[in-house]
């Protein structure tokens, strides 16, 4: 011992430290870092869409996200529940996010707001918040005011060079009309405001014109809506980078589009005429945004890998029928939330089995 | 010699930064002898050894200080030469957590003078009679739980496929199989010959991780240059917990062990390569185990290192060695970032279970709890190598709902903690499933208790109920005995009667 150079070293005092229960390893991501990467993914698709169709989306998006997050604050207070990391998560500006995606570009601010509004308090807050809804926030708003406001919740745009007396709405324009639902003088909003590709389309299959007269207006481009199938472009493009990162996985676009586009293919090949094909379907309306922005919410969606195959392929599937026979020119919003209810049960009945267990 | 590079892959599991080639820059350092060695006597699941020496007594390097108690134990050595200061309970950290035990406290004299008998005893060429040498040599499972060797081989001849030898080494930071396999791989490749006799094994697979081709090679190389052709060398992909048994069980074989069962089950028996060397230093040298390699690392540590260190080691001694600690260690963890526990002190000694000693900074660990609510992701359902639903088991498990745990596995959960670290709400999910198995086991305990009381009781009431008939039967029998004892007598008295009656009425009256 005495050979020893520190000889003392166990006899001293004894060093303390704190103690954790392990893993010790440090998490690799969370709640904010995929609300953030999520809103990424959307700026090319906003971009595109605010190219063609003007400023309407940024300033829903600005108010539902206002609306959105007031009433998150405004809710969890009343909760009594810690506010700032709440608010902090980003969850709530995803949700106005991808309603303003929803949502017509030329409204009263109001609409936005209320939508902004019945997504958190409603269909969020009311559940338990982030996390226990049921429903699909964004969607239940939007389906909500398309129910109450049919007439306002069809003033969609042409598309940029869409239409021979194209008139575009700048930025102060649409403010104005947001703001004060004031339009350039000796206009009405229907001397703006057009059909949806999708709307377009089923007016005109419903009075028996057949599909390939459709294709021929100026409103549809190579494959789908003018315009809109480049914005789908860019949303396609968010959603493989949201695919490559990580934050999704592939079993719910893949079926989604899976469950719309294989009827649609099949309809089309027996009567072109009666029965647009799966391009127009990908490229119209929300089949892209809802594939790989709106059903993949983790909090409404199924979570096993082959649960989620059936919840996406219920939503595909449900679009179709919706689209083509229903009531609505498209079904998403509906569909998700159809299989938004259906999800304790998938989870139920999709559990995998456990290692080391017999099948069930 | 067939390599095999299985292509199967593991269920769930992660891709984690391995942090290990701080530690494996240089050799293995050897030679310490700590001024003073607190050698636990049960270092493991099973019985505790008893000691066979006494305060004050002289003990040499690899002298028996205890030999091994019934049921799973094994003996246990001086790890050095000294004299024994002290035998008492100390607080000594096990596989799973800190535990109580008997420990003998040596003050060394420096010399490291080895025990004479140890060279005298030569292995035995009788199954039974290696087995015991294991026994009492201490041998221990040096993957990290200490298991006693024996224990686990014995009855397994006969009913064993393969050897599977681990120095996969999944765990980030623990290096210390690696370096072993790079410095001695003949005696490693020797171990597991051994092993593969003990247990009659057809194959003996070595299963190393890609991340580790140093000792893919030296492995490798010993292996080839004995030509046995039960040996194989199986590469794995370096996937975090592909190094636990029933992980490596289903990467090699694709088979599944069943719930609640060993690998021995389905004819797997799954030894450490540290252990396997071990057991050839026991079989060459009848040397019993005293000493271990222990990862030093971490950033909080001066000089990140392999050390070959007595058991019994305080591990702040054998930080020191290892320059001492550098700037401020947030955790002082037993093993590595996934599995290992938090120690509260550094004058804890160093067992058999001892892998890793990781001194970690604040910031290459997490120091944060705070959660946000679950987004039901299912990324934790993903990497759960056991395919359980982690975000519904956290939910029983914080509702004590006992009839949900058992239906979604909580039993199977292996804790390897691959589920807290993907989780975006950074919930903390394999702690409260170990609180939920914790209070599953008293739920059962109290549920045997009273289901032992209930039979009991029903027992006794049918008992009381059989006297109760008994007696009232035995009354009835009674009443019934006297009734009929009544009836005769009054019938022979009314006979008499009648009788007397007739004869009076014959004449012959006597008045």
């Amino acid at each position: 011992m005495n050979e020893d150079p520190t000889p003392s070293s166990a006899r001293a005092a004894p060093r303390r430290f704190e103690t954790t229960a392990p893993p010790h390893a440090k998490p690799v991501s969370s709640v904010p870092r995929i609300m953030r990467r999520v809103l990424y993914a959307l700026a090319p698709a906003a971009a595109g869409y605010t190219w063609f169709f003007g400023y309407g989306l940024i300033i829903n998006f600005v108010i539902a996200a206002v609306a959105a997050v007031a009433a998150e604050a405004a809710i969890l207070l009343l909760r009594r529940r810690p506010v700032k990391r709440a608010l902090l998560d980003g969850s709530a500006v995803v949700t106005a996010a991808l309603l303003a995606f929803a949502l017509p570009p030329l409204l009263p601010w109001w609409i936005p707001a209320l939508g902004g509004f019945v997504a958190i308090a409603l269909a969020k807050q009311l559940y338990g918040g982030l996390g226990k809804n049921l429903f699909n926030p964004a969607m239940v708003a939007y389906v909500l005011l398309l129910a109450s406001f049919p007439i306002l919740m069809t003033q969609w745009l042409p598309p940029r060079m869409g239409d021979i007396d194209y008139q575009r709405l700048g930025f102060v324009d649409q403010l104005r009309y947001s703001l004060f639902v004031e339009l350039p003088p000796e206009r009405t909003v229907d001397a703006y405001t057009r059909a949806t590709p999708l709307d377009m389309v089923k007016e005109g299959l419903r009075a028996q014109r057949p599909f390939q007269e459709l294709r021929g207006s100026s409103m549809i481009g190579t494959f789908g809506g003018r315009g809109w199938e480049w914005v789908g472009n860019f949303i396609a493009l968010g959603g493989l980078y949201l695919l490559y990162a990580g934050i999704i996985r592939w079993h719910i676009p893949v079926a989604v589009l899976a469950g719309l586009l294989g009827p649609a293919l099949v309809l089309h090949l027996i009567d072109p005429a009666s029965y647009p094909g799966p391009a127009f379907h990908l490229f119209s309306g929300a089949a892209l945004l809802g594939a790989f922005f709106i059903a993949t919410d983790p909090v409404s969606a199924a979570t096993s890998d082959r649960g989620r195959l059936y919840y996406g392929a219920g939503i595909g599937l449900l679009t179709y029928a919706i689209r083509t026979w229903g009531g609505y020119p498209d079904g998403l919003a509906f569909a998700v939330l159809l299989m938004n209810a259906a999800v304790p049960l998938i989870d139920r009945y999709t559990r995998p089995r456990i290692y080391g267990h017999a099948e069930r | 010699m067939l390599e095999l590079t299985p292509d199967r892959r593991l269920t769930g599991g992660i891709r984690l930064l391995a942090n290990k080639a701080q530690s494996t820059a240089e050799p293995i350092l050897r030679g310490l002898v700590p001024p003073e060695l607190v050698i636990g006597l049960h270092q493991h699941r099973g019985t505790s050894a008893t000691p066979i020496v006494e305060v004050g007594q002289r003990v040499a390097k690899g002298e028996p200080i205890a030999v091994p108690g019934p049921g799973a134990s094994t003996g246990v050595h001086a790890s050095s030469s000294g004299r024994v200061r002290a035998i008492e309970e100390r607080l000594i950290p096990t596989g799973a957590r800190l535990q109580n035990a008997v420990c003998v406290v040596i003050e060394t004299d420096g010399e490291d003078l080895p025990y004479r008998e140890a060279t005298a005893s030569t292995w035995p060429s009788d199954r039974a009679a290696q087995l015991e040498l294991v026994r009492r040599a201490g041998i221990a499972g040096l993957g990290g739980a200490a298991f006693p060797t024996a224990a686990k081989l014995e009855g397994v001849a006969g009913r064993c496929k393969a050897l599977i030898v681990n120095g996969a080494e999944c765990e980030p930071y623990i290096s210390c199989d690696d370096a072993l396999m790079r410095e001695a791989p003949e005696d490693i490749v020797l171990g597991v010959l051994r092993m593969a006799e003990l247990v009659d094994a057809p194959l003996a697979i070595i299963v190393i991780e890609r991340d580790k081709p140093r000792a893919i090679q030296a492995i490798g190389d010993a292996a080839r240059a004995l030509g046995d052709p039960r040996l194989r060398i199986a590469e794995v992909p370096t996937i975090y917990p592909a190094g636990g048994e029933r992980q490596l069980v289903e990467l090699l074989t694709g088979e599944e062990v069943p719930s609640g069962e060993y690998p021995i089950s389905i004819g797997y028996v799954c030894q450490n390569v540290g252990t396997a060397y071990a057991l050839q230093r026991l079989a060459s040298s009848g040397e019993p185990l005293t000493s271990r390699i222990v990862t030093v690392t971490g950033l909080g540590v001066e000089r990140p290192r392999n050390v070959e260190v007595p058991i019994g080691t305080p591990i702040g001694w054998l930080i020191e060695q290892c320059g001492g600690y550098r700037g401020d260690v947030a955790r002082l963890i037993h093993g590595g970032s996934m599995m290992g526990y938090a120690l509260p002190s550094d004058d804890l000694p160093v067992t058999k279970a001892t892998s890793c000693v990781l001194a970690a900074a604040a910031d290459e660990i997490r120091v944060d709890f705070e959660e946000w609510a679950c987004i039901r992701c299912g990324e934790c359902a993903s990497v759960c190598p056991a395919r359980l639903q982690p975000q519904e088991l956290v939910v029983a498990a914080v509702a004590r709902d006992f009839e949900d745990l058992d239906t979604l596995g909580l039993d199977d959960c292996i804790e390897c903690g691959c589920c807290d670290v993907v989780c975006p709400s950074h919930i903390v999910l394999t702690e409260r499933f170990r609180a939920a198995k914790r209070a599953f086991a008293q739920h059962a305990r109290r549920l045997a208790l009273s289901s032992e009381a209930e039979a009991r009781h029903k027992r006794r009431v049918r008992r009381l109920e059989a006297t109760a008939e008994d007696s009232r039967a035995a009354q009835e029998a009674l009443k019934a005995n006297v009734r009929a004892d009544d009836e005769a007598e009054r019938r022979r008295a009314i006979q008499a009667a009648v009788e007397r009656a007739r004869q009076r009425k014959r004449g012959n009256i006597e008045p």
